[in-house]
């Protein structure tokens, strides 16, 4: 026998003795054992060399040779192979690329070649001890949220208590800013929003989903009853019936119709963690199986990419700006910020829990002046207070063009930028001036459109002018803003870029910012953002291979079908059969152009819909139409995959219940999202990373997310295509080993801590100030790797993403693309909404105009509904008669008018759909506008669904469905006329 | 003797309800025998923080007060309390023992804050404990100072002539000071709660072209006594604030250069904008 053989016969005894060790030291691989009784089979190909372990009972013996009927086998070619394979450390890019080559082979059922690899693993890795003992029974452990990082207090196997995590003396110092004299330095904690504190009363909610469900009337080999979805009963079901019926008609669908057949889409958020999230788990499994997918509009961006990106490039930011360092130089030189549809104290740019509120206090007390552009004085406004303008929803890009004119007109701004840095100024001007059209943009012309007196803009304009001003627009200073989303999105937001460059974005004080984004944390130490697909190996629609695909070898995987359906138009698809859209693309401008038609050539129109997480009633527009879909006998089949009983859930004929990421093992950083949001951790003034303990057992029946579509993939043969012979912490350590963080902890303290802060670099050594560069003439210099290469014009590096490589005011992709759309000229100008106060018949119906920002207390409808606290905050939901009604915000004179008070119900409508709500009465919007959240978790209609008023609260269905412009896929939900009466509890009381 | 006192900045707090939820996390579902049993899901407001808008569209501002229970010295809850159903430890904190108080009412009703509430499931008056077993535990602050995102809550525990110090040099007031019952809970920048403002925007109007009048001066006077002096802002926005609602007469003398001196008379019941004032 040769000497590998030999060798490899040695390992194979140590590793037998090593189970008894591993389960004496290790309850949970104790129990693991116990899981199944095999006979499992380690072995050379030629049966030369071979050991076979007899699991039973939680025991396990071991004895060399070859077994005559073992279970399962897993086979090597070689003994080199072998060795190469099975000495830790386990190399998993040696493993793949042996499996690719079949050099190493799993035989047997499904279910035990998927179980036996990660056992192995965890014999390997057993015994490693995670989390804080304190006294009396509690352990401490560590998890996180969209919101940020927390300590998880479980006793007994419950949660006592969740918080913010102050750190200790192990961690770093916090960075120090110096600015006029005084030193500016963040508290040592993680600062979390309200949707974070409130998670212990998500976890236990009486919605919890417990146990699998089936509608009563749907029988999949009998009757279905679609359009009884959403008003039928459900009965529980066992795991093995509820899967079984989801494979078979995951088989049966794909025989039946095709390619194509089964739709699968998720929210664009999702629970904490790299692993579990929907670019990751989801993502594998719906590759694995084929499927069409949901093709997700760029709802935060809207008006950025479909307008400002022509302007300015920033593809890869789907065109919004970056932010670098801006948090140093505003504090450094900011004479004045305007927050221009930007309310970072609601919606924390994304993700950046509560981190800025005290930076922009910080400005605060340097005595910047603050003035705010929104209808509605948002909770930035009331901390910060200042100057407020409140115009006509969707008419601000009015103001945008009266303080050029004022500016124009009275040398006001940078004539030295525009004439170096941009391209195209002069006939803007000219319109600007009324040369084109005969309509000078005067202050007092926008005060027609927008109800903001002349003489204010004027003083705006001219306070602008002579200050160094920040100009925050949108919730992540640079990007985003309910502005955005409206029918008028596209001309503010290429306003906006008009407006920062006469003032010279990039100068020092002058840039985009709103202190949200910027912060002086280190940027070169490598973790993943989610946008990099977890372990979904999934290349094409990912950002995997930005990095994790070498740092991280996994199993690609690959969706087969070339068949989606643009997310705005899922009711469409459904019901008319057909539909087209633009797609969402980050890899340059001209990606948005590639219009696509549902149903793709040559593919089965969708039978089968495979929801997963977050409701479309209360996030997407005109969302009755979503309703009205599911009881459509198109679709033959409808399976939920949720955590919470709620939503969509209630329309689905399979309901499978998953657990909340504390049930269950992940690994994530704070804020991370990479992709169309890199360095977003640049919102926080700490870099936090966290192995994300499993606190406690799931809850009743439900499973992870990761189980359950293993257990699915088990039925369709696809074990180990989607798991890898992997299990989830076993996929957080792969993750950790392809990170920077073995360079700075080890596995053992990251797991037994929890979390590890990065330390904040040396001062000089922080980044660049966003567009400093760019404002210099010289090379890009942030820490920023796009656009790509073939994207400049010119040389690499020097100038923008645009063909000039300068601020376009023509655009010249526009030019390119279509010059006589009137809906989107190569130029922006001032376009009136769509759905607005011109709309003069429809105007007269709904005279308010309804805005629905993003939620303040809730990310999306994640913390919302399902009896969680949040629904008592006094601004979240009001209890009238033991029912939680969501708010609409409504001027006192309006309220007076129709004979509404604080706190009555009311009815607010339009031809789309209508929303009892309880009425808050205020001086916070002006007369003629109401305000209201979007993200209702709750779509409670009080008769058919689709088609009678909710209760709920979700004013997601009185929005418009309709596009900003024909050639987007895009949502205008800021342009949308209602009326509000008050509500006496006719038409279909209950 | 160290004492547990709490300081709330109501110029940074920005209603994130950080500090109700906190509360809600520690005491829903979670017995701290001896001092408290669980909160019921709904209902309490253990931390209440009460909101308010003051003046008219556009010119306004909104102001949160906090209000979790005061640990009065002379606590009305004490009195009202049988069989020693209420009782003050030595750091001041004040106790309503969950086995004693069971089926007292009167000690809900008793408070003047209204800080007390009534758990129907158990029966027993709840409210506010500074999160005691915590302190008792080591912790350094109570769960809503802890989860504070702005640091408007602040927790001490200090000696009494401290913190009578401190009260002084940071121009500390309580809540109610008619009620006379000591509290143990501050508060810093009341008046943007409390007191209102009389505010305008200046403008003028020149060949037909209207413009915000910056840089006048808006002297307040009550009676002959000036009471506050304002320069209007770049806007021709002014507020005389701090002042007392229902306070009576007040004039305004508006003065600029370039303008004919304008007088205003207001009756001040509540904070109010005056709208646009032409020059």
């Amino acid at each position: 026998m040769s000497i590998k053989k030999l060798v490899l016969e040695t390992m194979l005894f140590g590793l037998s003795k090593l189970f008894g060790i591993q389960a004496m030291r290790d309850p949970t691989f104790k129990e693991r054992l116990k899981e199944k009784n095999c006979i499992a089979q380690i072995k050379l190909l030629d049966d030369s060399v071979g050991r076979y372990f007899v699991f039973q009972d939680g025991k396990v013996k071991s004895k060399r040779g070859i077994h005559p009927e073992a279970d399962v086998s897993m086979i090597f070619t070689s003994a080199a192979v072998a060795l190469e394979l099975i000495t830790p450390p386990v190399d998993n890019l040696a493993m793949i690329n042996a499996a690719k080559n079949f050099q190493f082979v799993l035989d047997g059922p499904e279910e035990l070649i998927a179980w036996l690899p990660v056992t192995l693993i965890n014999l390997l890795s057993a015994g490693t001890k995670y989390g804080t003992d304190l006294d009396d029974g509690v352990k401490r452990y560590v998890n996180n949220t969209n919101g940020g990082p927390v300590y998880v207090y479980v006793k007994d196997d419950k949660i006592i208590r969740i918080t913010p995590i102050e750190f200790g003396d192990d961690d770093p110092e916090p960075w120090t800013i110096e600015a006029r004299g005084r030193k500016f330095t963040p508290p040592r904690k993680a600062t979390v929003p309200s949707y974070t504190m409130t998670f212990k009363s998500m976890v236990y909610s009486p919605d919890r989903l417990l146990y699998p469900m089936k509608r009563v009337d749907f029988d999949p080999e009998g009757e279905r009853n679609p359009q009884n979805r959403g008003t039928s009963g459900y009965e529980r079901i066992s795991w093995e019936e509820a899967l079984d019926i989801v494979a078979g008609e995951i088989k049966r669908v794909r025989t039946d119709h095709g390619k194509g057949a089964i739709l699968s889409g998720t929210g664009s958020h999702h629970l904490w963690g790299w692993i579990g999230y929907w670019l990751s788990t989801h993502r594998r499994f719906m590759n694995t199986i084929g499927y069409t997918m949901v093709d997700h509009n760029p709802d935060s961006w809207e008006g950025w990419y479909w307008g400002a990106m022509h302007h300015w490039g920033h593809s890869s930011r789907l065109g919004g700006g970056d932010s670098y360092s801006t948090v140093e130089d505003a504090l450094k030189e900011c004479e004045m910020m305007i927050f221009w549809s930007s309310d970072p104290e609601a919606t924390s740019g994304v993700y950046g829990g509560l981190e800025g509120s005290i930076r922009r206090l910080w400005l605060k007390e340097l005595g910047v002046k603050m003035v705010h552009i929104d209808p509605f004085y948002n909770h930035t406004a009331g901390m910060l207070e200042g100057k407020w303008f409140a115009p006509r929803p969707a008419t601000s890009h009015a103001m945008a063009y009266a303080i050029a004119y004022v500016w124009i007109t009275e040398d006001l701004y940078d004539k030295e930028y525009i004439s170096t840095r941009t391209t195209g100024f002069d006939e803007w001007k000219a319109y600007v001036l009324g040369e084109t059209d005969g309509i000078p943009k005067t202050p007092e012309w926008q005060e027609s459109e927008t109800t903001i007196p002349a003489k204010d803009i004027r003083a705006l304009a001219r306070e602008w002018g002579s200050k160094k001003t920040y100009l925050g627009c949108g919730g992540l200073g640079a990007n985003f803003g309910g502005a955005c989303r409206s029918a008028t999105g596209i001309e503010w937001a290429r306003a906006m870029v008009y407006l920062a460059a006469m003032q010279g974005l990039g100068k020092p004080g002058q840039n985009m910012g709103n202190m949200q984004w910027g912060t002086p944390v280190d940027h070169r130490f490598f973790f993943p953002g989610y946008a990099e697909g977890g372990m979904s190996g999934d290349l094409a629609g990912t950002a995997a291979g930005l990095n994790m695909f070498q740092r991280m070898p996994n199993l690609p995987s690959m969706n087969t079908s070339y068949q989606r359906v643009p997310r705005l138009k899922i009711p469409e698809a459904i019901l008319d059969g057909e539909c087209e859209g633009y797609p969402t693309d980050s890899k340059t401008i001209e990606g948005q152009f590639m219009g696509y038609k549902y149903p793709a050539p040559g593919h089965s129109p969708i039978r089968m819909y495979y929801k997963y997480g977050g409701s479309h009633f209360g996030t997407m527009s005109e969302s009755n139409r979503y309703a009205r879909a599911y009881r459509s006998d198109k679709l033959e089949f409808v399976v939920n995959q949720a955590i919470w009983f709620e939503g969509e859930t209630k329309f689905a004929d399979v309901i499978l219940p998953a657990c909340t990421n504390f049930e269950r093992w992940d690994i994530g950083e704070w804020a991370n999202t990479s992709g169309y949001l890199f360095h977003a951790y640049g919102q926080l003034n700490h870099r936090v990373i966290t192995i994300q303990h499993k606190c406690i057992e799931p809850l009743g029946e439900s499973k992870s997310d990761y189980r359950i579509f293993l257990e699915l993939s088990q039925l369709l043969g696809v074990a180990n295509p989607f798991a890898e012979g992997t299990d989830e912490l076993g996929w957080c350590k792969r993750m950790f080993d392809g990170t920077d963080l073995p360079k700075a902890i080890s596995w053992k303290k990251f797991m037994k801590k929890g979390y590890y802060v990065v330390p904040a670099p040396p001062e000089d050594q922080r980044p660049p100030v966003a567009y400093r560069w760019f404002a210099e003439g010289r090379k890009k210099d942030v820490p920023d790797m796009s656009p790509l290469p073939g994207d400049y014009a010119g040389e690499y590096g020097e100038g923008l993403q645009t063909q000039s490589g300068k601020i376009e005011f023509v655009s010249s992709s526009l030019n390119r693309f279509d010059p006589d759309d009137p809906e989107r000229p190569p130029m922006g100008q001032y376009i009136k909404s769509w759905e607005g106060h011109h709309t003069t018949e429809l105007y007269g119906k709904y005279p308010l105009h309804l805005i629905t920002p993003h939620v303040r207390h809730s990310f999306h409808t994640m913390g919302d509904g399902k009896d969680s606290f949040v629904n008592d905050i006094k601004d979240h939901r009001v209890l009238i008669d033991d029912y939680y009604y969501w708010i609409v915000r409504i001027n006192n004179q309006d309220a007076k008018n129709r004979g509404i008070g604080m706190h009555d119900l009311v009815k607010i409508y339009n031809d789309r759909g209508a929303v009892i709500c309880a009425a808050q009465t205020t001086e916070r919007v002006p007369p003629g506008t109401v305000h209201s959240y979007q993200a209702s978790a709750v779509y409670d209609p009080i008769g058919e669904p689709g088609n009678s008023p909710d209760r709920g609260g979700c004013v997601n269905t009185l929005t418009p469905s309709r596009s900003i412009i024909k050639r987007s896929h895009s949502t205008a939900s800021n342009s949308c006329l209602v009326q509000v009466e008050k509500w006496n509890g006719e038409e279909g009381e209950r | 003797m160290k004492k547990a006192y709490m300081i709330v900045d109501v110029d940074k707090c920005i209603d994130c309800n950080n500090c109700f939820l906190a509360c809600k996390d520690e005491f829903v579902d979670n017995e701290w025998l001896p001092t408290s049993l669980s909160q019921p899901r709904h209902g309490h407001r253990w931390m209440n923080i009460m909101r308010k808008e003051r003046g008219q569209f556009p010119l306004i501002s909104v102001a949160y007060l906090p209000t979790p229970c005061m640990q009065c010295e002379n606590a009305d809850c004490m009195a009202a309390a049988e069989n020693d159903a209420v009782y003050r430890r030595d750091d001041g904190i004040v106790i309503i023992d969950p086995i004693k108080a069971k089926g007292q009412k009167a000690i809900v009703d008793s408070c003047p804050y209204g800080a007390i509430w009534w758990n129907e499931e158990e029966q027993i008056p709840q409210k506010c404990t500074f999160c005691a077993h915590l302190l008792d535990d080591g912790w350094e602050a109570p769960r809503c100072v802890q989860a504070c995102a702005t640091g408007a809550l602040r927790f001490l525990s200090v000696e009494e002539n401290e913190m009578e110090k401190i009260v002084a040099d940071e121009n500390l007031e309580v809540l109610h000071p008619e009620y006379k019952s000591s509290p143990h809970v501050f508060y810093k920048n009341l008046q943007r709660y409390t007191r209102c403002f009389i505010g305008g925007s200046l403008a003028e109007k020149t060949d037909g072209v209207a413009d915000c009048v910056a840089g006048a001066t808006v002297t307040l006077y009550q009676g002959s006594e000036e009471v506050g002096k304002e320069i209007s802002d770049p806007y021709g926005d002014f507020k005389a604030d701090h002042l007392k609602p229902n306070s009576g007469s007040y004039r305004l003398e508006i003065n600029h250069p370039e303008h004919e001196v304008k007088t205003l008379e207001v009756d001040l019941k509540t904070s109010i904008n005056l709208g646009t004032i032409w020059l």
